[in-house]
């Protein structure tokens, strides 16, 4: 194998990690404020990327993708709103099922919508052969739209949980609900607002891969079990700890074509998901003392 | 300050409380006994609003709170320190005490809320050099002195304690006692409950005996302290063996 190849390789094997990544921090939010796993957070992207390309062919391209963002947004509020708030002390298995079952009802709402036919939004600059050289390594400018945005985005969500009254106050009702809301915070709002930052984070990643992996009804399932196994890899819950999950799992993928066909490819998540399930529950970088903490 | 009046509550179809009526008057320090599951714990969540009330009434600072959602009930002035040591453990010290400060100073800004945690951090200077350590890693009574430092925060006008004794070594709560006792001189009410009940009668005004969901005996700290029936069973003295000697 020559050296551009190798490195054509690690370059593909970023940007996926980093799409799932993204997944992942979608997963993180909610977990973080709520403790349950929203397995609905691959719909989000769907939702976000499908509305944004009915919404391209009336209006220009970023006014479409903001629309859509907002328009998941409030979706995610929505689902909030019908399907989790007036439960009266849920159980956390129970919460997680109940996603299980909205992220069907999702797929299912998107297909009578939109049909299985294969769609994607244009390239934000330039188009299908435009590439971008790095060294040795040729990238298409996409790729470089899906990476510096993602990396934007956990830096904004770090700041935010970690810096502002906002972030403290979720990750107070992650903590501890009875004493946040001892605190006199709503904790029903601040689920509401998770349920939205993540449809948000969920939403911006889908338009910006949609050029690279197209979009379709079902696309959110993959991306799902990807952005989870991510999720747990890296240690639940922390979003830089996701990014290098992502960039490991992206990368293990992209080699793995070496050695087994590409068809396999899906199988190194998931058996990466049982391996770390078995050995290391508390993620690659979790640690112990914070896990301690943690309810599960 | 707090009058409760047929207060009765519980858990689904477990009644808890049954009838019960109390008051706390401005600045007073007031401490309820009773065994494991008399209700304690049920009353003062049912107070905050954790625990909806069945029937009677809570009136706190003139206006009835009986149905009021906990977040407002907090920021009226009414604050409860829950049993158990409810810290944020996987946030620092400093972050804990912000949240507690958020509700009161929302409006009047960040000065505001910088001088009351100096205000907290003179009371509790244990806490001032961990402020930046995480909460679960800090030790029982620590963890307990943040507790009540962060229902401090908000200046509340009455604090209410669920076992702030419980699992602490006798010197942690002998320390906890005297900041109660500081407390009140700063012109705060308390509300304690204790199963320490000796420990609480001697720091406080009035009591109440608290037995399966009824107050069955009230008055002054001293009366409590002398009566027979509490003495046998809450405050650990054998009468009749005392007779016999």
């Amino acid at each position: 194998m020559s050296i551009e190849l190798l490195f054509q390789y690690i370059a593909a094997g970023i940007t996926y990690g980093i799409i799932y990544a993204i997944v992942a921090i979608g997963f993180n939010i909610i977990y973080n404020t709520t403790g349950i796993i929203n397995f609905a957070q691959g719909e989000f992207l769907m939702l976000g990327s499908m509305i944004a390309i009915s919404l391209h062919s009336v209006m220009p391209l970023f006014p479409s993708i903001v629309l859509a963002v907002i328009i998941t947004m409030f979706i995610g509020a929505l689902i909030e709103l019908l399907f989790i708030r007036w439960l009266e002390g849920p159980s956390i298995l129970r919460m997680i099922i109940i996603t299980i079952g909205i992220s069907i009802l999702i797929r299912e709402l998107a297909l009578a919508i939109w049909g299985e036919s294969v769609r994607a939004l244009p390239y934000f600059t330039g188009d299908e052969v435009t590439s971008v050289s790095i060294g040795v390594v040729k990238v298409s400018p996409q790729v470089l739209w899906v990476v510096g945005i993602c990396i934007l985005m956990v830096l904004i969500l770090q700041i935010f949980f970690q810096f502002t009254l906002l972030g403290r106050k979720m990750r107070a009702c992650a903590t501890n609900p009875m004493a946040a809301r001892l605190c006199g915070i709503n904790t029903k709002n601040m689920v509401t607002l998770s349920f939205m930052l993540s449809a948000l984070i969920g939403a911006v990643a889908g338009c910006v891969v949609s050029p690279i992996t197209y979009s379709q009804y079902n696309m959110g399932t993959g991306l799902a079990i990807k952005g989870f196994t991510v999720a747990i890899l890296g240690g639940l819950g922390n979003s830089l700890a996701a990014l290098g999950g992502g960039i490991v799992l992206g990368l293990l993928e992209s080699f793995s074509v070496w050695v087994m066909p590409s068809a396999y490819k899906d199988a190194i998540s998931i058996a990466i998901l049982l391996i770390i399930l078995f050995v290391r529950p508390t993620g690659l970088f979790g640690s112990k003392e914070t896990m301690a903490l943690k309810e599960f | 300050m707090l009058r409760i009046v047929n207060l009765e509550s519980g858990y689904g179809r477990l009644k808890v409380l049954r009838r019960v009526s109390l008051h706390v008057n401005p600045g007073e320090i007031v401490t309820i006994i009773g065994a494991n599951g008399a209700g304690k714990s049920t009353l003062l969540k049912t107070i905050s609003g954790l625990v909806k009330a069945t029937s009677g009434e809570v009136v706190f600072d003139k206006r009835d709170i009986t149905s009021l959602a906990t977040e407002k009930i907090v920021s009226m002035g009414c604050v409860l320190v829950p049993e158990g040591r409810q810290v944020f453990s996987t946030m620092t010290v400093k972050e804990n005490l912000l949240l507690g400060a958020y509700l009161r100073f929302k409006k009047a800004g960040s000065r505001r809320v910088d001088k009351e945690m100096e205000r907290v951090y003179s009371i509790f200077p244990k806490l001032k050099e961990r402020h930046k350590q995480l909460a679960g890693t800090l030790s029982g009574g620590e963890q307990q002195m943040l507790a009540i430092a962060r229902a401090l925060m908000s200046d509340p006008k009455l604090i209410m304690m669920d076992e702030p004794s419980m699992g602490l070594a006798p010197v942690i709560v002998k320390e906890i006692l005297n900041i109660i006792a500081q407390l009140r001189q700063q012109g705060k009410t308390v509300l304690l409950v204790e199963q320490n009940a000796k420990m609480a009668l001697s720091i406080s005004d009035r009591g109440y005996v608290l037995e399966t969901g009824r107050i069955v005996l009230q008055g002054s700290s001293e009366e409590l302290l002398e009566n027979r029936d509490v003495q046998r069973a809450y405050l650990g003295r054998d009468l009749d063996s005392e007779i016999k000697l």
